[in-house]
């Protein structure tokens, strides 16, 4: 576990040390402070009946930042070392294959959570200022945040999957921007179904991230998106891994 | 210290290295001698861990490197080709990083990292940024690197490739005081490198070892079948060359001439050395004589023949 700690630090580490780091972290603080204004006033002109928390999950400006990002979280993680070719230097010293993805990927994640940790100050601002719940319970900022964290698991496994198959960033962010809006929009599927009770809209709700928000930003805990989230995780990791050791083989 | 067994490596239907053998004991400098793209750094690469041969074995302390690789890299310091490095890190930080990575106690890294980098003279520039060092800083970064977790095994590969001579002489000067800590497996074509530093040559060309021996003995077999240059003042070279050549040991003789004088290369026959014959007969003709000498092979010659099959 020693190593794997080691080995995390300098991947946060790397991100920060970089100024794409803040120049991401700056227009995504833009855009999601630009939501929750958009939530607000929507609430305040009487339309929607949702509560702040939910206004801010569910708008187009929350979808917007939060596909686009992934990309830019992870598409250095395996793409830069092989090209710089400092991976022979990594993977030269007593580390195990699997200990460097899980702490490249859990790099990954650490600046997506930074990312989002910012948006709970708006919450607390609003209910300074106004005096008012910016939810109906505590469930709904559990449910939001923790299904925000379990997206961001997925996206950002996809993403370290996409980083692992190439030595270009660009083509990395390429594909794990395409692979993630795929996934996005089968989601979407589900709005366009006709009737309620299909089978082909029972299916795609296990994908729609939407779907999923909705319910928990209002606090419904539901347990198939855990699942979903936490296994297909498990598997795009372990498609990473494998990928990995495999470029490394054959070259 | 390394055992090495019919390794072998395929890229597609390319091979690389083609099932090699040999051994390197503790506390000797090797060194690995070959033309670019003769399989030099594919069979470091695989010794180091990071490629798995394709068949055969190497072990290196009595660990596999592809069964039991983690244990066998503890055992090495590599510093690959061209030195990869984090370039964001200070250098400092960078050692620390990598010494803990490599499973140097936390009491003993302050002591590591201080030995480490007044041995690669790294102390001015200990807090700089390694993307602000030179080239030679670099290699000596890595040079630090290799050695910061005190291993048994250093693998250097090509580690003065790129710097000027006088970081030359230093890195050389280096890796000659880390020979009484560390067994050393280094990889040149610089040739004078090897002669001043290896106590073993392995010549490898495309993929297979031509030639493996000490420096000396590898010249010793080609200055065998070596030449003697004779420079005189003669009469007439021709007649003197056809007199030279009915001497014992002489094969055959060239003539150069530069003035009034006359440089015979003389060809000897294998295992003889004619010079004081030669020198007993112009004594008796009593050529004045301005040199008369075997000059010694050359490392390089040996690589050339053996490479090439090139004569000399």
């Amino acid at each position: 576990m020693g190593r794997f700690f080691i080995l995390f630090r300098r991947e946060v580490a790397s991100t920060f040390h970089q100024p794409i780091a803040y120049v991401v972290l700056f227009f995504f603080l833009v855009i999601t402070g630009f939501n929750f204004h958009a939530g607000i006033t929507m609430l305040n002109n009487g339309r929607g009946t949702t509560t702040v928390v939910e206004a801010f999950f569910n708008t187009m400006y929350f979808w917007f930042p939060f596909l686009l990002v992934f990309p830019f979280t992870t598409m250095r993680v395996f793409a830069e070392e092989s090209k710089m070719g400092t991976i022979e230097m990594l993977m030269t010293a007593p580390v195990r294959d699997s200990q460097v993805v899980l702490a490249k990927y859990a790099g990954a994640l650490f600046f997506y959570l930074v990312l989002w940790a910012p948006s709970l100050l708006y919450f607390v601002t609003f209910q300074t200022i106004t005096g008012m719940n910016a939810a109906g319970a505590a469930g709904s900022y559990i449910g939001a945040y923790s299904i925000l964290t379990m997206m961001g698991m997925l996206y950002t496994s996809i993403g370290c999957l996409a980083s692992a198959l190439t030595d270009n960033q660009i083509v990395a962010a390429m594909i794990s921007f395409a692979a993630i809006l795929a996934l996005f929009f089968l989601g979407l599927l589900s709005f366009i179904m006709p009737a309620t009770g299909s089978i082909l809209r029972e299916v795609t709700y296990y994908f729609s991230p939407i779907e999923h928000m909705v319910d928990f930003s209002r606090g419904i805990v539901d347990s198939r998106p855990v699942v979903f989230y936490i296994s297909s995780t498990i598997l795009v990791l372990f498609a990473t891994l494998h990928v990995f050791q495999y470029r490394r083989w054959k070259s | 210290m390394v055992k090495v067994e019919k390794l072998t490596k395929k890229f597609g239907a390319n091979t690389a290295v083609d099932s090699i053998n040999f051994e390197v004991q503790k506390g000797e400098i090797v060194g690995f001698l070959g033309p670019n793209g003769a399989g030099k750094s594919t069979t470091m690469k695989m010794l180091a861990g990071f490629l798995p041969p394709t068949s055969g074995t190497a072990e290196i302390a009595g660990c596999d490197v592809f069964t039991d690789s983690l244990r066998a890299r503890e055992h090495i310091g590599y510093m690959p080709e061209n030195v990869p490095l984090y370039t964001d890190m200070r250098v400092s930080e960078f050692l620390r990083y990598r010494a803990s990575l490599k499973g140097v106690p936390g009491r003993r890294l302050r002591d590591r990292i201080s030995d480490v980098l007044e041995l690669c003279g790294l102390e001015d520039v200990e807090k700089k940024i390694i993307s602000r060092l030179s080239k030679g800083y670099r290699q000596r970064v890595g040079l630090a690197d290799a050695m910061v977790h005190e291993p048994d095994l250093l693998i250097l590969d090509e580690p003065t490739i790129g710097l000027d001579p006088n970081q030359i002489r230093l890195v050389r000067d280096l890796i000659r005081n880390l020979r009484r800590h560390h067994t050393i497996l280094i990889s040149t074509h610089i040739l004078p490198e090897v002669e001043m530093l290896c106590s073993r040559v392995i010549i490898i060309n495309k993929g297979r070892i031509e030639a493996l021996d000490t420096p000396q003995n590898l010249r010793a077999r080609l200055g065998q079948e070596g030449h003697v240059l004779f420079d005189a003042r003669v009469p007439d070279a021709r007649v003197a060359a056809a007199e030279l050549r009915k001497l014992e040991g002489v094969q055959t003789v060239n003539i150069r001439n530069d003035g009034p004088w006359s440089i015979f290369k003389i060809q000897c026959t294998p295992g003889h050395d004619p010079r004081e014959t030669i020198y007993q007969f112009a004594v008796e003709k009593s050529w004045p004589v301005r040199e008369l000498s075997r000059p010694p092979v050359s490392l390089e010659q040996v690589f050339a023949e053996v490479t090439n099959g090139e004569e000399l």
